[in-house]
C-alpha cells in the first residue's frame, strides 16, 4: 500500500518560490502553511506580509493577505484583529522591517499584548535591497554598507529583539529558532504551531524569531550559511524558548475590560 | 446686531463655564452664537479666556478683535483685554480680586465684589455666576429665565444643591447692580 | 431635530459615530485632542467600537488600513505635522483602494510651527500628499453644521469610491463651539466582497499596493485615474454668496470663507458689490463653476491663511479670463473681517487684479 508522506500544504498556492537557493524564507512559509492546515484555520486566517524579500508572500500563501508598508505590519495586524477578534492574524517580518523601521509598531503591538502572532525572519542583512547592514548584523559582519565590517562604535550592536520583547508584560510566548537543519526545522514548526495556538486561545502576543540563512548576501554556499548560523549567529542570538508565560498573560488580559479580543 | 464678549481669569475660576453658558443661553434664545476658548500654550500657564459672539445674523469670525464687553476675574486679564475694547462698551470686573483702576474712561465700568458675594452665599466657586447675573442685568443679552435653564443644562448632572446655590448667586449679581444703580 | 452647542472637534467625533465609524486610532496633537478624547469615550458605548491610542501617527494610519480592510468604517485625525507623518499610509489607502476618513485640523507651519489656525496644508491635501500618482477627496467645512454634515458625507464618499477622504479644517474650526443639528445618516452600503475576513471555504484575497510589472502598475494608475475623473465630474461642491450682482468675487474656503463673508457684509454696507465663491470640495476643485463665473466677472481676490496655495487652482480654473489678486495671512494669524474688507476696498478702487503676489 502506498502512503503519501509529503505534499503541498493546502494553504499554499501552486507557485514556485522566487527565493534564492538556500534561503530560509521558503522553509518558513511552508512551516506556517503546514501549521495553518494542521490547526484547520485557513478560512479564518489573515496574513500581513512585509516589505522585503517576503513582500511577495501573498503569491505563495493561499489565505487572505494584506500587504503592509515597510515595518507597519503589527499596526495593520492590530487594526484587523481588533475589528475581527475571532480571526487569526499574523504578521511576517524581516529584521530591517521589525527591528529598524518598524521597531515602534512592533514594540508597541507587543506591549499592548495584541493577540497576534509575529513570525520574525532574522537573517542579519537587508536581503531584497542587496545585502546592506541590518540592525541584527553581527559585529564585524561585512555588508554592502559596512564594507569594513559592522563596527560597534559607529553602527551599534545587533539588537536582541526576542530578549527585549520578553520584558514586556503583554507578550505571552517568544521563542528563537532556526531552519538550518531538519531537526531545527521541526523545532521551528512546533514553535510556530504553539504561537498560533496561543493566539487561538487568546493568550496575547506571540513571536517566533527564526535565524534564517541568506547565502546570496552572506556570500556563502547554503551549507556554509547553515554552519554560520550555528557557529556565529546563534552565539549572539541564543536559540530556545525565551518567554512562555501563558498564565501571566491570561491574568493580565482579564483585567483589561476594554479588550475586544480577549 | 452683533455682540462679542471676552471672559477672562485664572484657570479654575469658571471662566469657560461663563462663556459656555452664555453661548448656550443665547442659542436657546434664538441667536446665532459662537464660543471660542483660548487653546494656546498659555492655557497651561493658569490663565483662561474665551470669546462669545452673539448675533441675529451669520457670525463671520468667532474672534473678537474689538470686544463690546469684557468680564475679567483677575488683574492680568484686565491688563490684557481692556485696551482691546470698543469705545462705549462695558467692562465687568471682580472687585474682590482686582484692586487696580481700569485705564479706560470711554467704556462703562461695573465693579462687582463677586468673590466676597459668593463666599457670603456659602460657595466661593459661584463667583462666576454672580458675575453672570450682573453681566446679563446690564447687557440684557439673554433673558434670565432662559439663561438659568441653559446654566443647568451645561452644568449637566451636577447636584441639585449646586444648581440651587448658582441660582442664588445669579440673583445676587443681578440684584447687586440694581441696588448700585 | 435637536440643536446642540458643541465644539468642532467633538462634532466631528459625534458625526463619525453616528455615521457608523467603529474604529479610530490616533495620537495626541493640539489643536485636535478633543477628537481622540471624544472617540475614546464614545467608542466604548457603541457595539463593536474600537479606540486605540497609537504609538505614533504612522502606526495610527496603518491601524486604520487594517481596520478598513477588515470592514470597519475607520477614521484617524491629527494636525499638520502629524498629517505629514500619516502620508505613507494615506498613499497606501489610495493604492489599495481602501476607504477611510482622515481629519486635519491645520495649524501654523512649516516644521513644528505653532498651534494657531492656518491653511498652509492645502497643497499637501489636494495634491495627494504622499508619494505616487493619486488624489484624496478633500472637504473644507466652514461651520459647525458643515463639520457634522461633511464628516457623514466623508464616510459615504470614502465607501463609494473606495478611497481616503480628508476633512481639511483648522484649529479655529476645531476649537470653536457653534450650534449644530445632526442629520440622520444614510445606512452604509459597502459590498461584503470588498471586506477581508479570512477566505472561508473560498478563494483567498490579496490587498496590496505592490505591483512590480510596470505595465500592470500603469494599468492600476489609469484605473485610479479614471476613478478620480469620475469623482471630479460628479462630486465638486461650492457655495456662492452674494455673487449675483458682484463686481468682485472673493475666493476663500473654511475659516477664510467665514472671514470673507464678514468682510463682504461690511463692503456691501459701503456700496461695494462684492461676493464670495467658496469651494467646499478642495479636491476635486470646482474648476468649471469658477470658470463660468469668470465669464461675467472680471475681478477675483483669493484670500487664504497661507502665502498662497489655492490661488494656483483659481488661476488654473480662470485661465487668464479675469484678474486675480491675492491676500494671505500665514503662520497662524486669523485676520479680522475688517482687515480683509480694507484690503478689498483698496484693490476694488484700483480695479486691479494681479497684485501683491510674488
Amino acid at each position: 500500500m502506498m502512503k503519501k508522506v509529503f505534499g503541498r500544504p493546502q494553504s499554499m498556492k501552486k507557485n514556485i518560490f522566487h527565493y534564492c537557493a538556500g534561503c530560509g524564507h521558503s522553509i518558513a512559509h511552508r512551516l506556517i502553511a503546514e501549521v495553518i492546515d494542521e490547526l484547520d484555520i485557513r478560512g479564518i486566517t489573515i496574513g500581513v506580509p512585509p516589505a522585503g524579500c517576503a513582500v511577495l508572500a501573498y503569491n505563495y500563501f493561499d489565505i487572505d493577505m494584506i500587504e503592509a508598508q515597510h515595518g507597519r505590519g503589527p499596526a495593520t495586524a492590530t487594526g484587523i484583529k481588533r475589528v475581527l477578534p475571532d480571526r487569526i492574524v499574523f504578521s511576517y517580518q524581516g529584521d530591517g522591517d521589525l527591528a529598524a523601521i518598524g521597531i515602534a509598531e512592533s514594540f508597541h503591538a507587543a506591549n499592548r499584548g495584541e493577540n497576534i502572532t509575529v513570525v520574525f525572519i532574522n537573517n542579519a542583512v537587508y536581503g531584497m535591497t542587496g545585502g546592506q547592514m541590518a540592525p541584527t548584523s553581527m559585529l564585524g559582519q561585512k555588508t554592502t554598507t559596512s564594507p569594513a565590517g559592522r563596527n560597534n562604535v559607529l553602527d551599534g550592536y545587533p539588537i536582541q529583539v526576542s530578549e527585549i520583547f520578553s520584558l514586556l508584560p503583554g507578550t505571552a510566548y517568544i521563542e528563537r529558532c532556526t531552519v538550518n537543519s531538519p531537526a531545527s526545522i521541526l523545532k521551528t514548526r512546533k514553535a510556530i504551531r504553539k504561537a498560533f495556538q496561543y493566539q487561538i486561545d487568546g493568550l496575547g502576543f506571540s513571536l517566533v524569531e527564526i535565524l534564517s540563512p541568506c547565502p546570496t548576501n552572506w556570500k556563502m554556499t547554503p551549507i556554509e550559511s547553515c554552519r554560520w548560523i550555528d557557529e556565529v549567529m546563534s552565539k549572539s542570538f541564543p536559540l530556545g524558548v525565551i518567554k512562555d508565560l501563558p498564565a501571566a498573560a491570561k491574568g493580565e488580559r482579564k483585567k483589561g475590560e476594554q479588550r475586544h479580543d480577549g | 446686531m452683533m455682540v462679542k464678549t471676552i471672559f477672562s481669569g485664572f484657570g479654575g475660576q469658571g471662566v469657560l463655564m461663563m462663556g459656555y453658558s452664555l453661548a448656550h443661553g443665547a442659542m436657546s434664545a434664538g441667536y446665532n452664537v459662537t464660543f471660542l476658548p483660548a487653546y494656546g500654550a498659555e492655557v497651561r500657564g493658569g490663565t483662561a479666556n474665551c470669546t462669545v459672539a452673539v448675533s441675529d445674523d451669520e457670525i463671520a469670525s468667532p474672534i473678537a478683535s474689538e470686544p463690546d464687553y469684557i468680564v475679567v476675574l483677575n488683574t492680568p486679564s484686565l491688563y490684557t483685554f481692556q485696551n482691546r475694547m470698543a469705545p462705549g462698551g462695558a467692562l465687568f470686573l471682580n472687585s474682590s480680586i482686582i484692586a487696580v483702576e481700569p485705564s479706560r474712561h470711554d467704556v462703562r465700568i461695573f465693579k462687582i465684589p463677586s468673590s466676597e458675594m459668593a463666599e457670603k452665599l456659602g460657595n466661593p466657586r459661584t463667583a462666576n455666576t454672580v458675575m453672570m447675573g450682573a453681566f446679563l442685568k446690564i447687557t440684557g443679552l439673554v433673558p434670565p429665565d432662559i439663561y438659568l435653564r441653559s446654566m443647568e443644562t451645561v452644568m449637566g448632572s451636577k447636584k441639585k444643591s449646586v444648581i440651587e446655590i448658582n441660582r442664588k448667586a445669579f440673583a445676587a449679581g443681578h440684584e447687586f447692580l440694581k441696588i448700585a444703580e | 431635530m435637536n440643536k446642540v452647542l458643541m465644539q468642532g472637534n467633538k462634532i466631528i467625533g459625534e458625526a463619525a459615530i453616528r455615521a457608523g465609524c467603529r474604529f479610530y486610532a490616533g495620537y495626541p496633537i493640539t489643536p485636535q485632542n478633543e477628537i481622540p478624547e471624544y472617540m475614546a469615550e464614545r467608542l466604548r458605548e457603541v457595539e463593536g467600537g474600537v479606540f486605540i491610542q497609537s504609538e505614533s501617527e504612522v502606526a495610527a494610519i496603518h491601524m486604520v488600513i487594517g481596520a478598513s480592510a477588515a470592514g470597519a468604517r475607520s477614521m484617524t485625525s491629527s494636525s499638520s505635522p502629524g498629517i505629514s507623518l500619516k502620508q505613507e499610509g494615506i498613499s497606501s489607502l489610495a493604492a489599495c483602494e481602501l476607504p477611510a476618513v482622515i481629519v486635519n485640523m491645520m495649524r501654523g507651519g512649516p516644521g513644528l510651527g505653532n498651534i494657531s489656525p492656518s491653511q498652509g496644508d492645502y497643497f499637501q491635501a489636494t495634491r495627494g500628499g504622499g508619494h505616487g500618482d493619486y488624489r484624496v477627496i478633500v472637504l473644507g467645512p466652514d461651520s459647525a453644521q458643515e463639520l457634522a454634515d461633511l464628516t457623514m458625507d466623508a464616510f459615504d464618499l470614502a465607501d463609494r469610491y473606495r478611497t481616503p477622504v480628508m476633512i481639511l479644517a483648522d484649529g479655529m474650526m476645531g476649537q470653536m463651539m457653534e450650534p449644530v443639528i445632526f442629520k440622520t445618516p444614510k445606512p452604509r452600503a459597502y459590498p461584503e466582497s470588498f471586506i477581508m475576513k479570512g477566505a472561508g471555504a473560498g478563494k483567498s484575497k490579496i490587498i496590496r499596493g505592490l505591483i512590480l510589472d510596470p505595465l500592470d502598475m500603469e494599468e492600476h494608475n489609469w484605473t485610479l485615474d479614471r476613478k478620480y475623473q469620475v469623482i471630479a465630474r460628479k462630486e465638486t461642491r461650492h457655495e456662492l454668496y452674494k455673487a449675483d450682482d458682484a463686481e468682485l468675487i472673493l475666493v476663500a474656503y473654511g475659516t477664510g470663507a467665514r472671514i470673507a463673508k464678514g468682510a463682504i457684509k461690511r463692503l456691501r454696507e459701503s456700496g461695494l458689490r462684492v461676493g464670495l465663491f467658496r469651494p467646499i470640495t478642495l479636491w476635486p476643485f470646482p474648476t468649471n463653476e469658477l470658470r463660468d463665473l469668470a465669464k461675467k466677472i472680471e475681478n477675483f481676490l483669493v484670500f487664504e491663511m497661507s502665502t498662497g496655495q489655492m490661488v494656483e487652482d483659481v488661476r488654473l480654473a480662470i485661465q487668464g479670463r479675469a484678474r486675480i489678486g491675492f491676500h494671505g495671512r500665514p503662520g497662524g494669524v486669523v485676520p479680522t473681517p475688517v482687515e480683509l474688507a480694507n484690503v478689498v476696498m483698496r484693490k476694488y478702487d484700483r480695479k486691479e487684479g494681479i497684485i501683491d503676489h510674488y
